[in-house]
């Protein structure tokens, strides 16, 4: 069992904040990401849990075990590292077999280990090799099979795919996922691909500059924004917001069109690019750019002078300058406070 | 043209080298191997037969035997404090180098003030009541002090430079690498011994010949502090050269000097040796 739990964290550096208060808890076994703009904290969040960095605040817990005063190889997990770090002077064995030789396990059982994980990541051919013979997508493998060897309860992860190229990323992504499932242990990840996220994660946490906006589940995060920031900054292209004005109590008017709403004194408007169709009546976009994408086609608009995104089955022509009445899904609209960002539930 | 233009960068450096070091060492060679004309072992064989040598030779290799893996440990726990150090590093930094400033007769005389007769420690222990007197330690019937004393002052001179040369390997290590080691279970110590010095070993080559080089040539610190009361190798290549005049046998230490530093040079070479695709 090792649920994680997080309680108040905070870390400063000097006079810099690069987390506030954090609250969060991580079930045994979940895949949770954390996503964020490069510099929101995710790294120094995933430092604290592993014991690289103290916290100026707060408690990190590990399966009922108050961890932030251990050293880290007091805590249970394992890591891999952005860089891969992977020792360059040791062999691919030896380095699998680091963490095994350092709990002084017997040396039928490290090597049973380390053949195994190293069967499972598909390196068992570069056993004798060094880290200066591998590729980056090999040398992210050894450093999975290093973690994995370790049978660990918590694996931590910083943008381990970031370094690799499109095509094995995805490659890697894929095999990543069946086999962290497969070990059962409580996994975070960090990234700044909401795809990869949103690909591996049984719950995203979403980071904005120090805070954690939303912890939820992929779809839930993309359909139901906590905040504002979460519609913007997840989906490509991301949501679209436009400014509300109040008619009556739950009537709004959105670029000349009218709206049922929240029955709050102040709305902003939202709705994803995808949950809009073409139709007689709804907000009158002037096209500006259109790409078509194959299946669908992006469109880029004008709407009451604001910019507008829609992606639209591809089966009608537009072009450029037309202007075209698309009318959202009602289920799919979103109401956000201008105020304190916050979605209007 | 283009390929060809780094090598005539380096021609005169090389012209320079070749004329100026090669030729005379050449000479040498041939000095030593040569005495009116003839060709001979008979410098050699003078070398061996006169009593000094053999004390020169075990002294020689017993002061490098000690000071240099004294140095080494020294500058390695100095350039660990000093890599963890977040603020004054580069000032603490310079304070260890004073010594590398000083010429190695100049370190010879401070230490050789500090022990002599009238010097500053009988100065000190004559005011705290341990001595009534002030003591001869540097006399020929104490070898052993004045064995001591050179060995402090070379410690004293010279470990910055090891010191300087590991504090610029450590840097180029990535900290990662230490990270991961903690991570999967490693303590300070193991992460020293598995992780650091493995990944020091092409500095800890070029510190540790550097030095050895430096020990096997020790020489004006031995002089200022004991005269010719302890020999050394290169002491008695001077005494034969400019005392007695005998360029030949002069020439054969000279020539056991180099021995003794390319046969340590490539034991260091070979212990510390990287192999390929084990590099940073
Ligand atoms: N050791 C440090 N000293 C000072 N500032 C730091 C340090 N580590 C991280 N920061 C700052 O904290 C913020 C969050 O960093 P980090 O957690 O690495 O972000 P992320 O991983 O999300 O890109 C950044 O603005 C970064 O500059
Ligand atoms: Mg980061």
């Amino acid at each position: 069992m090792a649920e994680i739990v997080i309680k108040g964290v905070a870390k400063s550096f000097g006079a810099f904040t690069a987390l506030h208060s954090v609250d969060l808890t991580i079930a045994d076994q979940e895949f949770m990401v954390l996503l964020g703009a490069s510099g929101c904290g995710k790294t120094t969040l995933l430092r604290i849990i592993a014991g690289l960095e103290t916290p100026t605040h707060g408690e990190v817990w590990i399966g009922d075990r108050r961890v932030d005063h251990l050293p880290p190889r007091e805590r249970g997990i394992a890591m891999v590292f952005q860089n891969y770090a992977v020792f360059p002077h040791l062999t691919v064995f030896e380095n699998i077999a680091f963490g095994l030789r350092m709990a002084k396990l017997p040396q039928a059982e490290v090597t049973r280990r380390v053949t195994r994980t190293a069967e499972l990541m598909h390196i068992e051919q570069l056993l004798k090799r060094y880290s200066g013979e591998l590729s980056g997508g090999q040398r992210q493998r050894v450093a999975v099979a290093r973690a994995l060897a370790m049978e660990p309860d918590v694996i931590l992860m910083d943008e381990p795919l970031s370094n690799l190229d499109a095509l094995l990323r995805l490659e890697m992504r894929a095999e990543l996922k069946g086999v962290l499932a497969e070990s059962k242990t409580t996994t975070i990840y960090v990234t700044h691909d909401q795809v990869e996220a949103m690909s591996l994660a049984d719950r995203i946490s979403v980071m904005n500059g120090g805070y954690i906006v939303q912890a939820d589940r992929p779809t839930q995060v993309y359909r139901n924004p906590a905040a504002r920031f979460v519609g913007s900054f997840i989906g490509n292209p991301p949501m679209n917001f436009l400014p509300a004005k109040r008619s009556e109590n739950g009537r709004w008017q959105v670029a000349g069109q009218d709206f049922e709403g929240p029955e709050t004194a102040a709305a902003e408007f939202a709705i994803r690019p995808e949950d809009m169709h073409p139709a007689e009546a709804g907000l009158e976009a002037e096209v500006r750019v259109v790409e078509p994408l194959g299946p669908h086609t992006l469109i880029t608009a004008q709407v009451a002078g604001q910019p507008f995104r829609a992606v639209l089955e591809s089966d009608r022509a537009i072009t450029p300058g037309e202007v075209i009445t698309l009318a959202p899904i009602p289920d799919r609209i979103r109401w956000f406070d201008p105020e304190t960002q916050k979605a209007i539930a | 043209m283009a390929r060809a233009l780094p090598y005539l960068l380096l021609l005169p450096a090389s012209l320079f080298l070749l004329a100026f070091f090669f030729y005379p060492f050449g000479l040498v060679v041939v000095e030593s191997l040569t005495r009116g004309g003839e060709w001979t072992t008979e410098n050699f064989s003078r070398m061996t037969g006169h009593w000094k040598f053999s004390q020169a030779f075990w002294n020689t290799v017993w002061l490098a035997a000690i000071v240099v893996p004294v140095q080494l440990i020294m500058a390695l726990t100095m350039a660990s404090v000093v890599q963890k150090l977040k603020t004054g590093r580069s000032g603490l930094l310079y304070i260890f180098a004073i010594p590398l400033g000083i010429s190695d007769l100049a370190a010879g005389l401070i230490w050789l003030a500090i022990f002599e007769q009238s010097g500053f420690l009988n100065s000190i222990l004559h005011a705290m009541g341990v001595i009534d007197r002030p003591q001869l330690f540097l006399g020929y019937q104490s070898l052993w002090v004045i064995f001591l004393a050179v060995c402090l002052a070379e410690i004293w001179r010279a470990t910055a430079i090891m010191m300087v040369i590991i504090v610029a390997g450590m840097g180029l290590i990535p900290k990662e690498y230490n990270e991961a080691a903690e991570v999967f279970g490693a303590s300070r110590w193991q992460r020293f011994t598995k992780v650091t010095l493995p990944l020091l070993r092409p500095s800890l080559q070029t510190a540790l010949i550097l030095r050895i080089l430096m020990a096997f040539e020790v020489f004006a610190v031995v002089v200022a502090l004991g005269g010719t009361t302890l020999p050394v190798l290169m002491g008695e290549t001077f005494q034969w050269q400019f005392q007695l005049q005998d360029r030949g046998v002069a020439a054969a230490y000279a020539m056991v000097i180099l021995g003794l530093s390319v046969a340590f040079s490539l034991v260091v070479l070979r212990l510390l040796h990287v192999p390929k695709g084990a590099r940073i």
